[in-house]
């Protein structure tokens, strides 16, 4: 990384027609949350274009193990074992190095550990939910966990998430933040959810969709899915006009 | 036929949803032996320079109720104005300063604290100083792409006046949503997503 110019370009415009917009009444909950008058539009300055950096050193050794890292010695969570891999690239399709990773997610049983939830299906004692990675120089990442369960959750009165892992991903730049869910290919509640349905477009949605990847799968252990992440590119500096002293 | 440009759609985000704290903030919400601590939680060490500040913040939906289940990130530069970031060439920012904190609202009140200091002043793209201002970041169950805004400082008079950004927005009277007044050395910042409060949220 050294020898790479230092990132001091703006973040491409983001497409407010790609992304869900914020008032989508079929999930309920936006209609009082949205809001309502126009965004200010501003190009990126400092505040946005800069952002803080996560260091390896940080990462506990099972941090990317969900089977492991809430359960007792010599135990693990139950459910379908998955390794979930992938890589965090920019719009310019440039890897991410160092994007801070973390997930959370639903037991087997589609059950969080979580004191709002009431979801009647069961605690796994040995899952927690929670895992967190860096990316390498490549932007490329790796966990492993459960398959999650797909679960009720009160919208309309029979509304069911598809099964799905909750991502939060950190790139370069505070602008570049972003929090969105991996699906699984196959999965025919995708289609049905109001949360999916907040995105407009449905090649968006199939972008959320992670492809079973048998090449990954280790053999009598783990099946394997392939998320990529696309977070904001940023735009060359080579001919903007910059501060003195950039 | 032209050739093609090759680039990539952004990820489409999706809501942070009611659990997002067992990803975020697993700590604070009794998941505890994972990780060590919350990332994000303590901003600021007995060597951070610069004065210290509270943030005192709610995120209030369009009915007047605060949000009990909001997430909250702020990215701020330290007491010098320099961001603590490889992007930020102009001189190294306060090594006890990370600049990034993360705090998910209080459960019963929605109440966040943010411990801090304040921030110097970052120049804009021509050079311009912005007045001194933390970026927000606000995510929770019903919000289905986080939002960005700002917080300015009710003592910051003059520099508020010529703040780029301040001087931007068309419609005065909503300048003091991004305004936190100053109280001892607890500012409190009312996010208000709708109505006719409703904070001026950023496209940026
Ligand atoms: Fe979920």
């Amino acid at each position: 990384m050294s020898n790479e110019r230092p990132e001091t370009g703006a973040f491409f415009q983001r497409d407010r027609q790609w992304q869900p917009p914020a008032y989508t009444p079929g999930y309920k909950t936006s209609v009082v949350r949205s809001p309502q008058k126009a965004l200010i539009s501003l190009d990126n300055t400092l505040s946005e274009i800069t952002g803080p950096v996560f260091g390896h050193s940080m990462l506990g050794a099972l941090d990317a193990d969900l089977i492991h890292n809430f359960a007792k010695a010599g135990e693990s969570a139950i459910g379908p074992r998955i390794i979930v891999h992938g890589r965090v690239l920019d719009e310019r399709g440039k890897g991410v190095a160092g994007a801070l990773v973390e997930v959370w997610q639903a037991n087997a049983g589609g059950r969080y550990r979580h004191k709002k939830e009431s979801y009647l299906a069961p605690l796994d004692p040995n899952f927690g939910g929670c895992g967190r990675v860096i990316t390498d120089a490549d932007g490329s990442y790796c966990f492993r966990t459960i398959q999650p369960g797909p679960y009720p959750w009160p919208n309309g009165v029979n509304d069911w998430r598809p099964a799905h892992i909750h991502f939060s991903v950190f790139g370069h730049g505070f602008a570049q933040r972003l929090i969105t869910q991996m699906y699984f290919e196959g999965d025919p509640l995708i289609w049905r959810c109001p949360i999916v349905a907040t995105i407009p477009d449905r090649a968006a949605v199939e972008g959320l969709v992670a492809a079973l990847d048998m090449q990954a799968t280790i053999p009598m252990d783990a099946r394997a899915y392939k998320f990529d992440i696309v977070l904001r590119g940023r735009r060359s500096t080579l001919f903007e006009n910059r501060l003195e002293g950039n | 036929m032209v050739q093609p440009l090759n680039r990539l759609k952004e990820s489409a985000s999706q809501t942070a949803g009611p659990y997002v704290h067992i990803g975020l903030t697993p700590n604070f919400c009794g998941i505890e032996g994972v990780y060590a601590d919350d990332l994000g939680a303590a901003m600021v060490n007995d060597k951070t320079r610069g004065e210290r500040i509270t943030v005192r913040a709610r995120v209030i939906d369009g009915t007047g109720t605060p949000l009990k289940d909001a997430l909250i990130e702020i990215w701020q530069a330290d007491a010098a104005g320099l961001y603590n970031s490889p992007s930020e060439l102009r001189g190294a920012a306060d090594p006890n300063f990370a600049g990034w904190g993360r705090l998910a609202s209080d459960m019963e009140t929605g109440l966040f604290e943010f411990s801090t200091i304040k921030p110097g002043r970052v120049p804009f793209k021509d050079g311009r100083l912005m007045a001194p201002h933390i970026t927000f970041w606000i995510v929770a169950r019903g919000i289905n792409l986080g939002l960005h805004t700002r917080m300015y400082f009710s003592d910051e008079q003059d520099a508020n006046a010529e703040d780029p950004l301040l001087q931007r927005v068309e419609h005065k009277n909503r300048v003091p949503t991004l305004i936190a007044p100053r109280d001892g050395d607890v500012y409190t910042f009312d996010i208000h997503l709708q109505g006719e409060k409703e904070t001026i949220f950023l496209d940026i």
